[in-house]
């Protein structure tokens, strides 16, 4: 196959958008939570259990954005339960995102082989739905590219630009990462430090929620056990690489879902796909040890902080 | 003293307890099926006969081995949760000698394999990580885990078409040399001398950490680094040494898992040994000898858990619930400080007025 070929290839851009969704949710949700000092790792967790809520409920009540809606609840719902350990409990934050992560897989697992049984999730599952976008979808090569994607491509396109505002611009995003950065001088100031921080880690899980429920309703409409297969992690990698910032985790996410793509459209050619999925993992560290400018964590990342009062 | 040893051991089986009974609610809403014959069914299926415990300590061998490595990084106050990877490191290089080498005794060719396993384990799971985090400060939780997933496509790469794949149509690497496979100790099962293998490990490690200056500085390390580095230890060199020691051992691990059980490498030959080391270490509080008790429980639980599903139809998943939940609930220590707390603080409003000082 040409090489050329492959990159003017319309596709290979409208699928590295497609990828990048279910790792820019996540890497958006961790930015918020690290931004308040929480590390979440269990957002691989959390988005398993989005897309097995979001696929059963769009399957019960036959609307998908009843699956949607039903798939944040949950997120929201695990991470209150992660920030209640994390913020008050005081507890070390990779173990807890350890145990929910473990936690997360088996009860999908189990669930799913309860109530679906082999066959799995109905076949008449409704999924969201790709829009058109009218003036853009008539414009050729952009219009394959941006036009015709699921919906939840478009909700992430605003949830990015809200972010960003939200985290810089306003006063609630200030406080966020004022906790993030140093607890003490924040609550000196009068900011609640354990609210702050229930908040980051709040916002974490429905985002990520988003993209579990991108995997399960939004590519296709179903389920099966371990889907989101190790993307919470690369969402990890992709906010570090962006830089704590929402745009930044984006872009990342972007670079990582262009090498899945890639690996995919390659599988024809001579190059194994197994080398071109590793390369995503590599350019992580490579990121991680500063190639391509360094990275630098909130100050108070992962350290759990005991109010004063 | 005897209060850390109780904290030690008391916490875990408080957590454990919670756990089986927040699973057996699970089992009861969602199976409607009695928890207790579940539980036993378990049991039975994980140390019921020869045959069972045979087979839970084979599914305990890599758990112990790779549980170790765990430990000493945890020890060290690092986090190596990519186990798993130097696991597939260890059993890739293991496999490649194993069927590549000819000609040897059994007496040279299996130290020669695990010699190798563990440096290429080391390779792995120590200097690129460790270096990373000395050197820029990358989180060795990030890379590890990168690290792990690089490990498992670069396995893939090898046997889906690749240099190690054997002649026919499945990914699947050629078996082993006969001098490359450690005996089998029970008839009929696949439990092999790796058993050895394992206590030895238990021994070198609890002698390292506990008994030489090593151990102490890299145990200090984990403690307090600043008190470590005013106390003139190397702090560098330890971390880059406790992730290289941690990486060895999962590499042993794995090399263990193909000389005396799969005797070749295949798509899926590990069940997620490197994660569930993870948990070994945590319910062994970095113990050598809870390593060994943690890793019999796990090892019991999932070969418990497939006997469980056989006999009463509940899906062997849950033993992850249960695996998850015992581990959320050692995480949130402080939430029994508390209720100790307020229970104590209740027994001195019982106290009468006249016993105030």
């Amino acid at each position: 196959m040409n090489i050329l070929h492959i990159f003017t290839n319309p596709y290979l851009w409208a699928s590295t958008i497609a990828m990048a969704v279910p790792l820019a949710f996540p890497a958006i949700g961790g930015t918020f939570s690290e931004r308040a000092g929480v590390v979440n790792i269990s957002m691989e967790g959390i988005m398993l259990i989005s897309a097995f809520v979001s696929v059963a409920f769009s399957a019960y009540f036959h609307n998908a954005w009843l699956g949607l809606l039903a798939g944040v609840i949950s997120g929201i719902l695990v991470a209150y339960v992660f920030a209640w350990a994390a913020a008050k409990m005081y507890a070390n934050q990779i173990v807890l995102g350890m145990a929910f992560n473990i936690f997360a897989s088996g009860i999908t697992a189990y669930l799913f082989n309860a109530i679906y049984g082999p066959e799995g999730t109905p076949f008449d599952t409704p999924k969201l739905p790709d829009v058109r976008i009218p003036i853009i979808d008539e414009v050729p090569v952009i219009g394959q590219i941006l036009s015709g994607q699921n919906v939840m491509v478009y909700i992430m396109f605003v949830l990015i630009i809200l972010s960003q505002w939200f985290l810089f611009k306003t006063t609630i995003g200030l406080r966020l990462r004022a906790v993030g950065e140093n607890p003490e001088a924040a609550e000196t100031a009068g900011i609640d430090v354990v609210k702050m921080k229930y908040l980051g880690v709040i916002l974490g899980g429905a985002f990520s929620a988003l993209g579990g429920a991108y995997l399960s309703i939004g590519v296709l409409n179903s389920f099966s056990p371990e889907m989101s297969s190790g993307r919470g992690y690369i969402a990890l990698a992709a906010m570090i690489f962006g830089k704590w910032t929402p745009v930044g985790s984006f872009l990342a996410s972007l670079l990582f879902g262009f090498a899945t793509a890639l690996s995919y459209t390659l599988q024809e050619s001579s190059i194994s796909k197994n080398i071109i999925m590793m390369l995503p993992y590599v350019v992580t560290i490579l990121a991680l040890i500063g190639i391509g400018g360094k990275s630098v964590a909130p100050a108070a990342d992962g350290i759990p902080y005991r109010p004063k009062k | 003293m005897v209060k850390k040893v109780l904290q030690s051991i008391l916490m875990p089986l408080i957590a454990i307890f919670i756990s089986m009974i927040v699973g057996g609610i699970v089992i009861l809403i969602t199976a409607k099926q009695n928890p207790i014959y579940a539980y036993l069914a378990l049991f039975s299926g994980a140390y019921g006969n020869l045959m069972n415990f045979a087979t839970t300590l084979t599914n305990a061998i890599p758990l112990i081995i790779t549980g170790l490595g765990v430990a000493i990084a945890f020890s060290s106050g690092l986090f190596n949760i990519g186990a798993e990877g130097q696991f597939w490191i260890g059993a890739i290089v293991a496999t490649y000698l194993g069927y590549q080498v000819k000609g040897l005794p059994w007496f040279l060719h299996i130290p020669l394999i695990i010699i190798c396993a563990m440096i290429a384990g080391a390779l792995w799971g120590g200097v690129v990580p460790g270096l990373a985090k000395v050197y820029t400060g990358a989180h060795e939780v990030i890379t590890t885990m990168m690290m792990s997933y690089i490990a498992i496509y670069f396995s893939h790469y090898l046997l889906e078409g690749g240099p190690m794949m054997d002649k026919g149509t499945i990914p699947q690497s050629p078996v082993i040399q006969n001098s490359a496979k450690l005996s089998t100790l029970v008839p009929n099962t696949q439990l092999s001398s790796g058993l050895f293998i394992a206590i030895l490990a238990v021994v070198i490690v609890y002698i390292l950490m506990y008994k030489t200056t090593l151990g102490y500085e890299l145990r200090a390390v984990g403690f307090n680094v600043k008190a470590a580095k005013y106390a003139g230890i190397n702090v560098a060199q330890k971390l880059v040494l406790a992730m290289g020691l941690s990486g060895a051992f999962a590499g042993l691990a794995g090399a263990v898992q193909i000389m005396g059980v799969q005797y070749r490498l295949y798509d899926s030959f590990t069940s997620g040994y490197g994660y569930t080391a993870i948990v070994v270490a945590l319910l062994a509080n970095n113990n050598p000898i809870g390593v060994v008790i943690a890793a019999l429980f796990l090892a019991g639980l999932s070969t418990g858990a497939q006997e469980m599903q056989m006999q009463t139809n509940i899906s062997g998943q849950l033993a992850d619930v249960v695996v998850g939940l015992i581990i959320f609930f050692i995480a949130i220590e402080e939430l029994y400080r508390i209720v100790i707390e307020k229970i104590k603080n209740r027994k001195t409003k019982l106290q009468p007025v006249g016993g105030q000082k």
